[in-house]
């Protein structure tokens, strides 16, 4: 309960506890910092505006429902907040570099802050979006056909997820973040302990951001069951999509949990119920058991599309079909149900008795056995085949050796005697960041540079991409091998100072590691700017870059908004390989089909619009301005009403229209053919 | 393959005689589907059920872990009272019965939606939402009463899950009040347009799904605490 005075003066105040004094202007850091990131902001507005770029951005971008434009922008979020949560984490090491005996420039409610926006900003806003924006931009294209199920509604969910970003980055200027750790255990989570304004931003980002991922969650499933091209079974899909689905059955399954469990802890600071407060019967170990029912889980939904994205590059740089598909459909699934199994091991301290720990040690070592298998068929996908290392290739034989060794720390974490030892040591931190990195990021690397062509019609500069790739497998090893030492000798995490000698020397060569990182990271920013410079040379002229198996390389890169002229007709496992094959051999590709009109769901601003009002209900709700929360509320509603009155939701494509773009990319493919006339695919 | 492809778009409902998506996708060249996908993208229809399927599954887990939260707290009364205390079983049968009853309207307004209906469908939608109003009036008084008597979810925790459960429950009925009154506006403006009756559906399916998680709730929170 905050004191009498302050909510006096808040009730006085038409901006409920919003003043000037928000503003951190006693501490230079975040202050810089966000003027720097406001400064930029402005230019580019400016700049969109004076370039006259704004009515583009708006009606091809802003209000898109373009499966593939939505992805575009989620992993432009994504790459921007792995940047600002990779600034957090530079901040860290450093401080941690500084602090042996000393104070180091960062002050404990700072350093706080700081860790708990770093995994804040990395799981939800930065491997969140670059998953699902993978996704958005492949899924429907493998399962051949035009869109996803719901296209605004999936514009809605990005725009959402944005709206929990910008309330994220917004704590950095006006008021706090969260000083709780990136999940924010009560009680210390309770007004008792921390009554400003960082756990709300915590809690109001995300579950307006965790609505938006449960919408792309159902869209994505029924998308992938209900919405498949005709002859695609389930046992014809492609892995990428098949891990796409089990990803988003736990999104459907594990993130009204964490709803539920952040409203409960809404209630509680809001308006003082005892869920899980130290008094009249609050539970606080109810909080962690629910948390960690989603939490762990969501470990999956990340993990498991990036399995996807390697069994694709695998398969089509080894030049051969995925080994044991069956086997690998298995394990998904396998891994999906198990992933629910196992939450209590985030938690063996917490003293449930050896009978219950032992219970789900044996769970989490078990659920280890189907990444095993996996693990097999990609080395036996290799095995044999004609592996072409490209960038995403090298992301994926990196990514096995790497996440192997996570793995295996991570079954050495589920012996509970041993996780008594490391449990909150930099052991822990060291294994989670293990399979992050290696597994999640590395995925998005690999995925983002197989599929960039796909989606901007040119390929990502090869020389910059394995510059980048080299730094990041060299500076993750230097980085976290000493955290696991440091774990070992008893370093305990979210340490803002120490004074233990052996630790010193670990935490050095960490701390050289992440600047090997840091030149990956450059060379990512340099790739990218490169590559669009160069993009006549590196340009994909046939739609089909890496002599691809599956169906999103069938159609043209970037493909037209309608995705493929006439649904494909799936006659078997590796569709498009099978056409290619057919059109080698035969010399000549299938014959015209008769084009018809096609429609295509109209834009619509209302993803736009509805997570404005989020944005301004979340920031009302953070700051206690209630009239405003009414507005926003109010607003939404309205919106919903209007977008459900409209008449017209989708427009015609003529089949002339279609007919000229589809014939457009016939030619580039006969070209190829006869360029490449008997042997292989192309370069 | 000649006898699919003698049935075309135009005989979809001979393959698909229930409207249950199979057969008929655009740009299919197998009109007779296996059951697994092979007929193409589904119908509509089914998609969007399907879609709004899922909406509910992923509503029953937000509310089982309301109910999880519960079962936790029933006991933690913090010295206060407990709930055969507070819980007066006559308001509650009379709430069970106005939703039980409003369900079975509900229901009659998709039956008038089948067949066009435009006067029966209103008069069936008005008459659950004139229901749902009359729970939510008794429910709102029982939570009032409990508040004057100082039991507001602030006395314990079990109070605390307890207003958060069934509250939970109030706001769903709440929106789906205001979505009854969308419903019927557009029925009116727009007539039985198919995206009118797509929304229909979803709102049954809703309003059904309210009174199957009544049921839960009068079980675990009313029933089971009666006897604590």
């Amino acid at each position: 309960m905050p004191p009498p005075f302050a909510q006096q003066q808040e009730r006085n105040n038409v901006f409920g506890k919003l003043t000037w004094d928000a503003v951190p202007w006693s501490q230079p850091i975040p202050l810089v910092a966000g003027g720097i990131v406001i400064a930029a902001v402005l230019a580019v507005v400016l700049w969109v505006i004076v370039r006259g770029y704004l009515p583009y951005l708006w009606n091809e971008w802003i209000t898109s429902v373009d499966h593939k434009r939505i992805g575009v922008m989620y992993l432009l979020l994504a790459l921007l907040m792995l940047l600002r949560g990779f600034i957090d984490a530079l901040m860290m090491r450093s401080q941690q570099a500084l602090a042996y005996h000393a104070a180091g420039y960062l002050p404990p409610e700072h350093f706080d802050q700081i860790f708990s926006a770093h995994g804040t900003i990395m799981i939800f806003f930065a491997a969140m979006p670059l998953v699902i924006g993978l996704m958005n931009l492949v899924v429907p294209l493998q399962l051949g056909v035009r869109d996803v199920a719901f296209p605004t509604l999936n514009s809605t969910s990005f725009w959402l997820t944005a709206t929990g970003a910008l309330l994220v980055n917004l704590s950095l200027v006006i008021g706090e973040f969260a000083r709780t750790g990136w999940l924010p255990y009560p009680p210390l989570s309770e007004t008792t302990y921390l009554p400003g304004v960082g756990v709300d931003y915590y809690l109001w980002a995300l579950q307006i951001s965790g609505v938006g991922t449960l919408m792309t969650g159902i869209n994505f499933v029924t998308t992938i069951l209900k919405i498949r091209a005709p002859g695609m079974t389930y046992m014809r899909m492609p892995m990428f999509c098949w891990t796409a689905l089990a990803a988003n059955l736990l999104i459907i399954a594990a993130f009204p949990v964490l709803t539920a469990t952040l409203a409960m802890l809404i209630l509680d600071r809001y308006l003082g119920f005892h869920f899980f407060t130290n008094e009249a019967g609050g539970n606080m170990m109810m909080f962690i058991n629910l948390i960690w029912a989603w939490g762990h889980p969501e470990v999956y939904i990340l993990v498991l599309p990036a399995f996807g994205i390697f069994s694709e590059v695998i398969s089509t740089f080894s030049g051969k079909p995925l080994f044991g598909y069956r086997s690998m459909v298995a394990a998904t699934l396998f891994i999906c149900l198990v992933s629910f199994t196992v939450w209590l091991h985030h938690f063996f301290t917490m003293g449930a008795g050896g009978d219950v720990n032992a219970v789900f040690g044996i769970a989490t070592s078990i659920i280890a056995v189907g990444t095993g298998v996996k693990v097999y068929n990609w080395m036996f996908t290799m095995y044999g085949g004609r592996i072409r290392y490209a960038t995403p290739m090298l992301w994926s034989v990196g990514f096995i050796v790497t996440f192997i060794i996570g793995g295996m720390t991570g079954v050495l974490l589920a012996v509970p005697p041993a996780d008594f030892q490391l449990h909150n040591s930099l052991f822990l931190v060291a294994h989670f960041h293990n399979v992050i990195i290696g597994g999640v990021l590395f995925a998005g690397f690999a995925g983002i540079t197989y599929w960039f062509p796909k989606a901007f019609g040119f390929r990502l500069h090869e020389g910059w991409g394995k510059v980048a790739f080299w730094c990041a497998l060299i500076g993750f090893y230097v980085t976290f091998v000493p955290l696991y030492i440091a774990g070992l000798l008893g370093m305990t995490r979210r340490l803002q100072h120490y004074e233990v000698a052996a630790w010193r020397p670990w935490v050095l060569i960490a701390g050289i590691g992440i600047i090997i990182l840091l030149v990956g990271a450059i060379a990512q920013i340099i790739q990218l700017v490169v590559s669009i410079r160069q993009r006549d040379a590196l340009r994909d002229e046939t739609g089909d870059p890496w002599d691809g198996r599956s169906l999103e390389w069938a159609t043209a890169s970037p493909p037209p908004a309608f995705n493929f002229a006439v649904l494909p007709n799936v006659g078997g496992e590796e569709p498009y390989w099978q056409i290619k094959q057919r059109a080698i051999e035969s010399q000549q590709m299938a014959p015209e089909p008769a084009y018809k009109a096609i429609e295509v769901p109209r834009n619509s601003p209302t993803g736009f619009i509805t997570a404005f009002f989020a944005t301004i209900t979340g920031f009302a709700l953070i700051w206690h301005i209630w009239w405003l929360v009414a507005v926003g509320i109010a607003a939404a509603y309205a919106v919903f009403v209007w977008f459900a009155w409209r008449d017209v939701a989708e427009y015609e494509i003529p089949a002339e229209e279609v007919a000229r773009i589809d014939r457009a990319r016939r030619a580039a493919r006969q070209q190829w053919l006869a360029a490449n006339a008997p042997a292989g695919g192309p370069a | 393959m000649s006898a699919a492809d003698a049935l075309g778009h135009g005989h979809a409902r001979d393959v698909d005689p229930y409207l249950l998506g199979r057969g008929g996708g655009h740009g299919s060249g197998q009109a007779v589907a296996t059951g697994r996908g092979a007929g193409g993208p589904a119908s509509k229809t089914v998609v969007v059920a399907y879609g709004f399927w899922l909406f509910l599954l992923s509503d029953i887990v937000l509310f089982s872990c309301l109910f999880a939260a519960h079962a936790v707290l029933q006991t933690a009364t913090a010295d206060g009272p407990a709930g055969h205390e507070l819980f007066k079983p006559a308001n509650i049968a009379i709430e069970t019965a106005c939703l039980l009853v409003s369900s079975f309207t509900c229901g009659m307004s998709a039956v008038a939606c089948g067949v066009r209906n435009l006067v029966w469908t209103q008069v069936a939608l008005l008459v659950t939402g004139l229901l749902g109003v009359a729970f939510l009036a008794l429910e709102a008084n029982d939570f009032a009463e409990l508040v004057a008597q100082g039991f507001g979810p602030q006395r314990s925790a079990f109070l605390s899950s307890f207003f958060a459960v069934v509250g939970c429950h109030g706001l769903h009925v709440s929106a789906g009040l205001l979505w009854l009154g969308t419903m019927m506006a557009q029925i009116v403006v727009k007539g039985f347009r198919a995206d009118i009756l797509r929304r229909m559906l979803c709102f049954n399916l809703f309003w059904h799904v309210l009174d199957i998680i009544w049921v839960a709730l009068f079980t675990i929170v009313y029933l089971i605490g009666e006897g604590r």
